[in-house]
């Protein structure tokens, strides 16, 4: 058997297809929780300053369904959601929300996964090295440098890479997609996104990367290899490694989580039109329909990798049986 | 008792095993003194106290009001006026803003994380001493709750409603609740089958006494560590949605408040982002460092 069919055997498709059932009535709860909230809130989306006559509120109750019994307003809504329509915006107007959400996510979620991915290489490099060289000064270096990356805020150190790399050394974009004509993601305007992004995860990483790796390399298999005769390259690379990633993996899901939260601030700080930018800015304005569509998008996001991260862990883990 | 050398006996656990059979210290002495000889964390134990102290009485006897408008400019850090921190671009004494933003910051870091920690220890302490059934539902529940995106409930749940800052502390609490929750169930179930508990009952000893002289101190010390890693996470929560404008109304301040106007205007007005970011990170690392230095005092088995 190769290793790929090898690892699809392993996949628990019993627990799989129950999580997915599980994923529905959290979704449903999630859905149900945002529309009562946006219904109880005092004041809606279309009050300003004057009040509006009464045919044009009549008309504008009419277009949006407010005029319908509550009850029959969820179920169209939670229809529309299944089939994939969040309804329109109640600010954006001539804009649906679907329409916005299609333009924000692709920003948030490239922004979002290179960090991870940069989070993820960056944050084991340095934690297996701090972990192996345990107690030593380059090991109080990285710990050190960690403790800064999860204590300092991203929107503190976004601000402070603008000031340095783009006012000051002028070598990237202060913030947006770049001017008409060119307007779209290149390593110009995103690469100071997804660091500022990533310094969290790099220091979460590597953090759990030395615990981890040191408690592996004094567990029994660690000390068969050696007694084995491998070289002490082969023990960490074939043996220590693998069996070191695993809490790695069952972080993966969370982190998915933080990152995409983390993404919100840091379009807000470089100015990116992404899912997280309109989201809040949906908030600040109550477009009601716009919260409710990003708020959907990112829980089935971060259900749906949740999942993923505990099949992979019972791939990757042997000695984990989900009954 | 002999004075053991600290080459041979580098990690002090010869010393403590033998000060334990002769009654000299109990395992509480032992990790104080472990976590007294981290030098970080008792660094960061003075320095937060400093914090502590300046949040609580500076506003009291600090000259400025952080409401009032001293000056119709904004001014640069000086001593004329005493403003050694400048003014924001209301005018308003800086310094006088950063305390009661510390002030709000380590308050809501504080009643934010005790919410958390009674709901979970609660909640994790009945599913774990109940055991079967109501365990599983409970952390099923746990674990769907898990799922959810909560950040952005609270952010809905303050747009919706009138902000307030209970309502700020109440939300960040209801997050955080979780993982303490998984903890304290944890740690009931895996001492709730000890030998120890067994040889306490067959003595005789009564189900309170159990409980309090036996379960409660070995939960304490894991409870303990997540409660001290918390605070960070909760400040930093609470200025996350400053930041993005939903958290606390004017003129009241948070550290994140503060940031975000620091960080609008650092071209031109670079000491509005430094005062404000400098104490936020100081304030983080010190609680990071002491709930660290905590975890390594009270489970030394990575050091």
């Amino acid at each position: 058997m190769s290793t790929l069919q090898r690892a699809f055997s392993r996949i628990p498709w019993a627990y799989t297809a129950r999580r997915l059932l599980i994923a529905i009535p959290t979704m449903l709860a999630i859905i149900t929780m945002a529309f009562l909230m946006m219904r109880a809130a005092p004041g809606g989306p279309f009050d300003g300053e004057r009040k509006l006559p009464a045919a044009t509120e009549a008309a504008i109750a009419a277009k949006f369904g407010f005029d319908k019994p509550l009850h029959e307003q969820y179920f169209n809504y939670l229809g529309g959601v299944v089939q994939g329509d969040f309804g329109p915006s109640y600010k954006t107007l001539g804009k649906s929300v679907n329409q916005l959400i299609g333009d924000g996510l692709p920003i948030s979620l490239t922004i979002g996964s290179l960090a991870m991915l940069l989070g993820i290489t960056l944050g084991t490099l340095l934690g297996v090295y701090a972990g192996l060289k345990q107690n030593s000064s380059a090991d109080y270096g990285v710990m050190g440098v960690a403790m800064f990356g999860i204590s300092i805020p991203t929107f503190v150190t976004g601000p402070v890479l603008i000031l340095i790399f783009s006012l000051g050394l002028g070598i990237f974009a202060v913030g947006g997609l770049g001017t008409y004509p060119n307007i779209g993601m290149t390593p110009h305007n995103m690469t100071l996104p997804v660091v500022t992004l990533a310094l969290p995860q790099i220091a979460i990483i590597s953090r759990l990367m030395r615990a981890s790796i040191i408690e592996t390399m004094r567990s029994n298999h660690i000390r068969t290899a050696r007694s084995k005769g491998l070289s002490e390259r082969q023990v960490i690379a074939r043996h220590a490694l693998p069996a070191a990633m695993l809490p790695l993996v069952s972080y993966a899901g969370p982190a998915m989580a933080r990152v995409m939260t983390g993404s919100v601030v840091i379009e807000k700080v470089f100015g990116l039109p992404g899912l997280g930018s309109y989201f809040v800015d949906g908030a600040l304005n109550r477009d009601y329909t716009l919260v409710m569509g990003a708020i959907i998008v990112y829980a089935a996001l971060i259900v749906l990798l949740n999942l993923v991260a505990d099949i992979l862990y019972a791939v990757l883990d042997p000695k984990v049986k989900y009954d | 008792m002999s004075e053991t050398s600290p080459i041979l006996d580098p990690t002090g656990r010869a010393e403590a095993v033998s000060q334990a059979i002769t009654g000299g210290r109990s395992l509480w002495d032992d990790a104080r003194a472990r976590l007294f000889r981290n030098r970080a964390a008792v660094i960061s134990m003075w320095v937060l106290g400093v914090l502590v102290l300046i949040a609580a009485i500076g506003p009291l006897v600090w000259v400025h009001d952080y409401r009032t408008i001293t000056d119709l400019r904004t001014i640069a850090p000086t001593w004329d006026g005493m403003h050694p921190l400048g003014t924001d671009l209301q005018g308003r004494d800086l310094l006088a803003r950063l305390m009661i933003g510390l002030r709000i910051s380590l308050t809501v870091g504080i009643v934010a994380t005790a919410v958390s920690l009674v709901i979970g220890v609660t909640w994790g302490a009945t599913a774990g001493y109940l055991g079967g059934r109501a365990d599983n539902l409970m952390m099923r529940i746990v674990d769907v709750l898990y799922a959810l995106p909560f950040i952005f409930f609270v952010i809905l749940l303050l747009t919706v409603f009138e902000r307030n800052i209970i309502l700020i502390f109440a939300a960040i609490g209801a997050i955080e609740w979780l993982t303490m929750a998984r903890i304290v169930r944890g740690q009931t179930l895996a001492i709730k089958g000890k030998e120890f508990i067994e040889a306490a009952r067959a003595a005789g000893v009564s189900r309170k006494d159990i409980i309090l002289r036996h379960i409660l101190p070995n939960v304490i010390g894991p409870v303990a560590v997540y409660v001290t890693l918390t605070i960070p996470v909760v400040i930093l929560a609470e200025s996350f949605l400053s930041f993005l404008g939903l958290g606390v109304n004017e003129p009241l301040t948070s550290l994140g408040v503060l940031i975000a106007d620091g960080a609008d205007r650092m071209e031109e007005k670079p000491w509005m982002l430094i005062a404000p970011a400098a104490t936020m990170a100081v304030t983080l690392l010190c609680l990071n460092f002491i709930g660290d230095g905590l975890r390594d005092a009270l489970d030394p088995k990575d050091r």
